[in-house]
C-alpha cells in the first residue's frame, strides 16, 4: 500500500530547476533511502512533502490524500527532522517535547513524555536547557519531537549530519528499531551511502532534480549484477581482446579504455582464468556491488572535483 | 487557536530578552521619578520661569499625575524599540533558530500560526504598557501624591482638576497601547523578510524615527504627507489632556478639546494594524520556508 505517492513533481526557484518531473512511491513499512549529491534536490523534495515549500507543478499524495487539500490531516501523521534538529534553546528537553506535542494536537501525560525521553536517551537531562546539549543530544531530541505524536510516516533529512561515529550508530539503531519493532514507514535522506545501505529497503537516487533510479535495495545489491573493474598491464589491448568474445556482452563501457564489466559474482574466477590463458597480465580485480559504487557509477561524470590519478 | 496563542505567549515569556525590556523600563521610570523627587521643584521653577510674573499657581505642580505625563512623554520614544525587540523577532527569530520549519510542518494552518504569533506579541505589548502604567502612574501617585494637573502646551497652559484626570490617563494608556500595537504590527510584518531579527528590528526603528522626524518638522513640503504617516497619529494620546473652556475661560470637566482627532487617529492606527497583519499573513502563506 503506497504511503507516499509523488507524481511529476517540479520546483523552480527563479528559473532554476531544483526538481524536475520527479515521481516515486513509498510503500507502507519501507525504509526509503533518498540519495543524491549536494544540490541534487533531496531537501527540496522533502520540503515539498512537508509543505515547507510549494511545488511549481506536480502532485503529492500521502496516506491516499491530496497534500494540497488535506494538509492538516496528513501532517498529524508525519514526524520530521529537517537537516539540523533545531529546537528552542532557552527551553529544556522536556519543555520542547511538550510544546511540540501540543502543536501536533496531542496532550501527552508526564509519564509518556518521560518515556519518550527515555527512548532517546535523554531522560536524565530532561530538565536541562537545550543550549547545554551536544549535537548528538540535539539530534536525538529532534527525533524524539518527530516521534512524540506517534506518526505513521517519519521523514529524516540528513539525520546523521555532524554526528560522531557513536552518534551515527545510535541513529541507525533507532531507525532500525522504528522500522522493525514499531513498523513505521521512514524516508531517510543522507549522503552517507554506507548508512543508507545498512538500513534501506528501497532506494531512490536523484541527480540534478531528476530521478536516476528507484529500486529495491535487494535488487540494487544483487550479486548477479556485480560491477567488476579489472586493471591490466595494457587495458587497451585487453579491451580489444574482449570485443570478439562472449565477455563483450558484459562490458559496461564498450568504447572505454577501462575494463569494467557487470556480471554474476560467481563468474569472476572464470573471467580471470580466461584473461590468464590469453597472457593478459592482471594487476588488480575490484568487484563492486555496494551502494557507494553504484551511486558513483550512475552519477558518473558529475563529480564536483576531478579525481587524482596515481 | 487558543493552544497556539498559549504556546506563543509561553515562548515569549520564556526568553530572558523579554525581562530585559521590563527591567529597562523599570530603571528608566525610577530614574525619572528619583530625579523629580530630588530636584522636582527646581525643575518646575525652571519650566514656569516665563510665567511666574503673570500666573499665580497654588498647590503641588510636581504631583503624581504630572510626573506620569513627563514619564510618558519621555518613554513613548523608547518603548517602540522594546516592542520591536519582540515583535520583529516573532518570525525572523524562529527562522534564525531553525524552528520555523519545524513549526510549519506541524498540523496548524499558516494563517492561524501567524495570527497567534501577532496576538502573542500584542499580549506582550499590552502587559508592557500595563507595567508602565503601574510604575508611571500608580507609583508616582504614591510617591508624589495627587493634585490638579498643570500642563504647558505650545502657546497656552492647561489646568485639569484632580477629579477629572484619572479617566484621561485610562484613555491615554488605551490609545498608547493602540499606537504601540501599530509598531508591533510593523515589526511583525518586516519580520517576514529576514532570517535574523536584527534587520527587522533596525528597519522598524528606522521607519519610526524617520516618520517621527517628518511628523514633527514644520516644513511646508512635509506638511502634505504628515496626515498619511502613522507616527503623526501615534501621539494623539496627548489630546486626552486638552480640555474645552467655558465662557468664563474655565475648564469644562470631562471635556476633550479635539475628541474627533482621537477617534480619527485611533481609526487610522487600527487600519495600519489590520494592513500590516493582513499583509504578513498574505506573504507568509505564499512563502517558501527555506531556513
Amino acid at each position: 500500500m503506497p504511503i507516499v505517492s509523488i507524481r511529476n513533481l517540479t520546483k523552480e526557484f527563479n528559473n532554476i530547476i531544483a526538481v524536475k518531473d520527479l515521481s516515486f512511491t513509498v510503500n507502507k513499512g519501507d525504509v526509503y533511502g533518498f540519495l543524491g549529491q549536494n544540490g541534487a534536490g533531496k531537501s527540496t523534495t522533502i520540503r515539498m512533502l512537508l509543505t515547507l515549500i510549494q511545488p511549481t507543478s506536480g502532485d503529492i499524495e500521502v496516506f491516499g490524500l491530496q497534500l494540497s487539500r488535506h494538509r492538516k490531516e496528513i501532517l498529524k501523521n508525519i514526524g520530521a527532522v529537517i537537516e539540523k534538529p533545531d529546537t528552542y534553546k532557552y527551553l529544556s528537553a522536556y519543555e520542547n517535547l511538550k510544546l511540540f506535542a501540543k502543536l501536533s494536537g496531542i496532550k501527552p501525560s508526564h509519564q509518556k513524555l518521560m518515556d519518550q525521553l527515555e527512548m532517546i536517551g535523554l531522560a536524565e537531562r530532561a530538565n536541562d536547557k537545550v543550549k547545554t546539549f551536544s549535537q548528538g543530544m540535539k539530534q536525538r531530541l529532534g527525533i524524539g519531537i518527530a516521534l512524540v505524536h506517534n506518526p505513521q510516516l517519519i521523514v529524516l533529512d540528513e539525520p546523521t549530519n555532524g554526528l560522531d561515529p557513536q552518534g551515527i550508530a545510535d541513529i541507525r539503531n533507532l531507525i532500525l528499531y522504528l522500522s522493525r519493532e514499531l513498523h513505521k514507514t521512514l524516508i531517510v535522506s543522507s549522503h552517507l551511502l554506507n548508512e543508507i545501505e545498512q538500513i534501506a529497503t528501497r532506494v531512490l537516487i536523484i541527480d540534478r532534480g531528476r530521478k536516476i533510479i528507484e529500486e529495491n535495495a535487494n535488487t540494487l545489491f544483487d550479486p548477479a549484477q556485480t560491477i567488476v573493474q579489472i586493471k591490466t598491464a595494457n587495458d587497451k589491448q585487453t579491451m580489444a581482446l574482449l570485443q570478439d568474445t562472449i565477455w563483450s556482452s558484459y562490458l559496461c563501457k564498450e568504447n572505454s579504455t577501462e575494463v569494467v564489466l557487470r556480471m554474476n559474482k560467481k563468474n569472476i574466477p572464470q573471467f580471470i582464468h580466461f584473461l590468464a590463458t590469453r597472457d593478459i597480465e592482471i594487476e588488480s580485480v575490484q568487484p563492486r556491488n555496494n551502494l557507494e559504487d553504484y551511486f558513483l557509477q550512475v552519477t558518473a561524470g558529475k563529480q564536483h572535483v576531478h579525481t587524482f590519478k596515481n | 487557536m487558543f493552544t497556539l496563542l498559549r504556546i506563543e505567549i509561553y515562548k515569549i515569556f520564556s526568553k530572558p530578552r523579554t525581562y530585559l525590556a521590563f527591567a529597562a523600563i523599570t530603571a528608566l521610570i525610577l530614574i525619572v521619578q528619583l530625579g523629580l523627587k530630588v530636584d522636582g521643584n527646581e525643575y518646575a521653577a525652571f519650566v514656569l520661569a516665563d510665567l511666574s510674573n503673570t500666573l499665580q499657581i497654588d498647590g503641588k505642580i510636581i504631583n503624581g499625575y504630572f510626573v506620569c505625563y513627563v514619564v510618558l512623554q519621555l518613554l513613548l520614544v523608547h518603548v517602540p524599540l522594546l516592542i520591536a525587540l519582540i515583535a520583529a523577532d516573532m518570525i525572523s527569530g524562529e527562522a534564525n533558530m531553525g524552528t520555523l520549519r519545524l513549526l510549519v510542518t506541524k498540523p496548524v494552518s499558516r494563517s492561524g500560526l501567524l495570527i497567534a504569533k501577532f496576538l502573542a506579541s500584542a499580549v506582550y505589548t499590552i502587559i508592557l504598557l500595563i507595567w508602565i502604567a503601574v510604575l508611571a502612574l500608580f507609583v508616582s501617585m504614591y510617591i508624589f501624591g495627587t493634585d490638579d494637573m498643570f500642563l504647558l502646551k505650545n502657546n497656552y497652559a492647561v489646568q485639569i482638576e484632580k477629579a477629572d484626570i484619572f479617566w484621561r490617563y485610562a484613555g491615554a494608556f488605551f490609545f498608547a497601547t493602540l499606537a504601540m500595537l501599530t509598531v508591533a504590527a510593523l515589526g511583525f510584518f518586516l519580520s517576514q523578510f529576514a532570517d535574523n531579527s536584527i534587520g527587522p528590528i533596525v528597519a522598524t526603528m528606522s521607519i519610526i524615527i524617520v516618520f517621527t522626524i517628518l511628523s514633527t518638522m514644520s516644513i511646508p513640503i512635509f506638511n502634505i504627507i504628515k496626515p498619511y504617516l502613522f507616527t503623526t497619529h501615534m501621539v494623539a494620546w496627548k489630546e486626552f489632556f486638552d480640555v474645552k473652556l467655558n465662557a468664563d475661560n474655565e475648564t469644562i470637566a470631562g471635556s476633550l478639546q479635539r475628541g474627533d482627532k482621537i477617534i480619527k487617529s485611533a481609526a487610522i492606527l487600527v487600519l495600519h494594524i489590520v494592513l500590516f497583519v493582513g499583509a504578513s499573513i498574505w506573504v507568509f502563506k505564499k512563502k517558501d520556508v527555506l531556513s
